[in-house]
């Protein structure tokens, strides 16, 4: 993109969770998939709910909803992969719908408020004040390091 | 410094240190050749120092020139017989060496290096003469270096024989040819190939499994034809991969020299199976804990040569590794004929530490005993030396080991030795598996845990399972099985679970106890790839890895320690949770057994424990055989040895069948196996075991009331270690 002379813009990869807008770095996505089948893990952290065959490569899948505390996805409705890369390989964020492409700068940029608490309050880096509502960026380390949950 | 240069020096280290590191077992042989060297072996050393002397001095590396020169001359002297490979011989040459590798692994600066201790320490030694040399060992060793040597050295530069470096740069050329047919691969392109293939492998199971559905013959050919190359692809870089174990052992002897005399010790090593071959990363692995468990053995389980001496043992204790390839796995023994573990201290040492109580530690086995030296913080070397001794090892070892999928076994003997019995796996890429089903998922189990699969049907399923205080067993030939529902320990039953008319039982071995896994469904064996859990899955014990199936499925490859730990059938022992308060209540009203009551004489009663009997058989008297003075019977292809109990712990024996039947109680102790012939079987009962009187007479634990009737408790270990050295008056009873 030969947008902002500014660096201060960064592009955010947008998508929605239980109505509400969140959006990780475009950098750290690797590509965003149609639902897949999945392997159960019996016995796996609860925000971990699958296995994943990405030609060849095993992801994990995330459940974005349980990891952040928001109400189960609706019977029926089939979530969508936003496969995202770490240091330990390629995990998947399942999310609800997956929005657009969305470049904020730093100008409308303000960290989580102070009321903000628990677990989510960890793993959110903050909020870009669109026009219409808000974006709460996630923190893509946190969310896929599941084992150091705080609550 | 042009880039060729660079490599060019590059070249020169990883050949330089490739030569040095033969050199080392190398002088050590020499060192034993006392009475007359091999030459061509010191040749070889020759040749070694000297292309390092030529290719450091054409890149004008001088120190080491100088000091692989000098190197040089010493051997000559020893090929000329001129000199004798005595221990200050060897020993200099030895530190040369090392200082040789020292300067390799800094050659920037080797040019500016001291090496004038081990020029002159050399020098010393081609200066004195031959036969004085022989005699003065341990004056000169105790001697400082003299100051006047240096001097000498470019002396000694200018003589040097032209018409020698002539003749073995001839040898030098005869080797290269050879050495030309090999050629050096990155190890981390091998990596890559490997991952490849293992990508290779599971989209050929892909295909077979498509393959076999649209039942095309065209294709069905092409598919096989395709199944059989990727096979033998997957040997092959499997082999590219596969090392000798000897390059891991090649460091002991000097290991074992150094520790000797460290600590005032005489060992020798030997080695079998130098040339068994195991992946390079599970070679990588087990270097350490094989370090760990020489230096133990050279450190605590070798006597002192004085002692050695007193008890009639030769002085020179001997350290014996041994690698062979059994089942698919490859087996390392580590024995020494040397103390034995002090079971009474490491008795005292685990209740001291409160890693187990004193009640548990009254029920263990000798065998179970010597386990306890597995536990963290365990050690009881009475004083710390540097060599062993910090109280982190042994379960360190242990750790170490099962990580890649193998596991430690420890028997010891008192007085006569003791053995660690490593086992590990050949490979960790691609193994084969055995696939099951439970709840609607599948799971892969490796093979190497497997013992065997029972199925049962109709009236059995509800039969053969028994339960005892709400733990469900399976009577394995008459061997009480632990089982384990898969289903409860990852927690996916079904509420309204109807009866199953089939029961299906994986019997598994994890760390020498075995239990039976009831699973839904045995599908299939596969061989799979082992893709490495994400690090969510981690904590999770249950899991060791994951795999795509044929159908492209993904798959969870179950972790059989684990599964075991989950589901205690091992206790967490080995977390030293041993004493907890809950326990001892348990423990003082005494923890129920399966003991078998056998008849001996006219009244007397025996009981063994039913774990540890393996079978209970009927013989016929005309089947029995002589054997070097001893019963035998050939049974189930093996030669079992027959031993008459009763007389053998000197009871009077009444043998009351009056058919040609023996009865025989078949145990097993590692990989052998006894007949304890009997009179008659009684009865089999559970019962918690009280010793009232512990026995005086060997081979019996001590007596116990059962039914009203007393009952001797028969002491299985120590009869077969009676068997094993026996006392003159069971001598007589054997033949």
């Amino acid at each position: 993109m030969s947008t902002t002379t500014q660096s201060t813009a960064s592009q955010l990869c947008t998508f929605y969770l239980d109505n509400q807008m969140f959006g990780i770095d475009v950098q750290s996505v690797q590509e965003v998939i149609r639902y897949q089948q999945m392997t159960d893990i019996p016995l796996a952290p609860d925000s971990v709910c699958g296995l994943i065959n990405l030609r060849g490569q095993i992801v994990t899948a995330i459940d974005l909803r349980k990891r952040l505390g928001l109400p189960n996805r609706p019977e029926g409705q089939l979530p969508m992969n936003v496969v995202v890369r770490s240091d330990d390989g390629a995990v998947s964020l399942l999310v609800d719908q997956i929005g657009d492409v969305q470049e904020s700068d730093e100008e409308n940029f303000e960290p989580p408020p102070e009321t903000l608490r628990g677990s989510t309050r960890q793993l959110i880096r903050g909020a870009y004040k669109m026009k219409d509502r808000l974006l709460l960026v996630l923190d893509t380390e946190r969310v896929i390091d599941v084992t150091s949950n705080v609550d | 410094m042009t880039i060729e240069d660079d490599e060019l020096i590059k070249d020169f280290i990883v050949e330089s240190q490739e030569h040095l590191s033969d050199v080392e077992s190398q002088l050590l042989t020499l060192e034993s050749q006392q009475d007359g060297v091999d030459v061509a072996l010191v040749n070889k050393v020759f040749r070694a120092v000297h292309s390092i002397k030529g290719a450091a001095g054409f890149l004008g590396f001088e120190v080491l020139e100088s000091l692989a020169h000098r190197g040089e001359e010493v051997l000559n002297r020893l090929r000329n017989h001129e000199m004798r490979p005595t221990n200050l011989v060897v020993n200099t040459l030895l530190k040369a060496t090392d200082r040789l590798k020292g300067l390799l692994d800094s050659l920037e600066t080797s040019n500016e290096q001291d090496v004038t201790e081990h020029i002159v320490a050399l020098e010393r030694l081609l200066n004195a003469d031959s036969a004085v040399a022989a005699h003065l060992d341990e004056v000169q060793s105790a001697e400082a270096p003299e100051e006047t040597a240096p001097e000498r050295v470019s002396e000694c530069a200018a003589q040097c024989n032209p018409a020698e470096s002539i003749s073995s740069a001839i040898h030098d050329a005869a080797i290269v040819s050879a050495v030309d047919s090999t050629i050096r691969v990155d190890v981390s392109l091998l990596d890559t190939l490997m991952t490849r293939v293992g990508e290779l492998v599971l989209a050929r199971n892909q295909i077979l499994q498509f393959t076999s559905e649209l039942g095309n013959t065209d294709l069905l050919r092409t598919t096989q034809r395709l199944n059989l190359i990727t096979t033998e692809l997957q040997e092959g870089v499997m082999k590219t991969r596969m090392q000798p174990i000897g390059n891991v052992w090649s460091k002991f002897p000097r290991l074992v020299r150094d520790l000797a005399v460290i600590c005032g010790k005489e060992v020798r090593i030997e080695m079998e199976g130098k040339a068994t071959e195991l992946d390079k990363t599970i070679i990588e692995a087990i270097k350490d804990p094989l370090t760990h468990l020489v230096r133990n053995t050279v450190d605590h389980g070798i006597e002192k040569p004085e002692v050695r001496r007193s008890i009639g043992k030769p002085v020179e204790g001997c350290l014996t590794l041994r690698a062979f390839h059994e089942g698919g796995q490859v087996i390392i023994d580590i024995s020494d004929d040397g103390a034995g573990l002090n079971l009474d201290r490491i008795k005292s040492k685990a209740i001291e530490k409160g890693l187990i109580s004193q009640e548990q530690v009254a029920r263990m086995q000798e065998q179970e005993l010597a386990q306890l030296i597995f536990l963290p913080g365990f050690s009881t070397a009475e004083k710390v030396s540097n060599v062993s001794g910090r109280g982190v090892g042994m379960d360190v070892v242990k750790t170490n080991i099962e990580k890649i999928g193998g596991s430690v076994d420890l028997q010891t003997r008192p007085g006569l030795g003791t053995t660690v019995k490593i086992k590990i796996p050949l490979t960790l890429a691609i193994i084969p598996a055995l696939i099951v089903s439970s709840a609607g998922n599948r799971f892969a189990i490796p093979q190497v845990n497997l013992l065997e699969l029972v199925r049962l049907e109709g009236e059995q399923t509800t039969k053969s399972i028994e339960w005892i205080q709400g733990a469900p067993v399976y009577r394995l030939r008459g061997r009480l099985l632990p089982l384990v529902y898969l289903r409860n320990v990852l927690k996916t039953s079904v509420a309204n679970e109807t009866p199953q008319d089939v029961i299906n039982i994986v019997i598994l071995r994890a760390d020498d106890r075995q239990f039976g896994l009831v699973v839904d469904r045995i599908n299939d064996t596969e061989e799979i790839v082992v893709k490495p859990l994400s690090k969510q899955l981690k904590g999770v014990a249950v899991y060791s890895g994951t795999t795509i199936m044929g159908d492209g499925k993904v798959a969870l490859i179950l972790d059989v320690l684990g599964l075991a730990y989950a589901s205690q059938v091992i206790s967490k022992m080995r977390d030293g949770a041993l004493v907890d308060p809950n326990g001892r209540a348990k423990d003082a009203n005494g923890e129920l057994q399966t003991l078998i009551i056998l008849g001996t004489g006219t009244s007397r009663r025996l009981a063994l424990p039913i774990s540890q009997v393996a079978r209970l058989e009927k013989i016929s008297k005309e089947a029995v055989e002589y054997a070097d003075h001893q019963e035998v019977v050939q049974y189930r292809g093996k030669i079992l040895p027959l031993i008459r109990l009763a007389s053998f712990l000197g009871l009077e024996s009444n043998d009351t069948s009056e058919d040609d039947l023996l009865n025989v109680v078949v145990y097993n102790e590692n990989e052998r196996s006894f007949g304890l012939v009997i009179d008659k079987i009684i009865d089999i009962v559970e019962t918690s075991l009280q010793l009232n009187h512990p026995s005086a007479r060997e081979g019996l634990l001590g007596s116990v009331v059962i039914h009203d009737r007393v009952t001797d408790l028969v002491d299985l270990p120590a009869v077969i270690r009676m068997i094993d050295c026996p006392s003159p008056r069971q001598l007589t009873s054997l033949v």
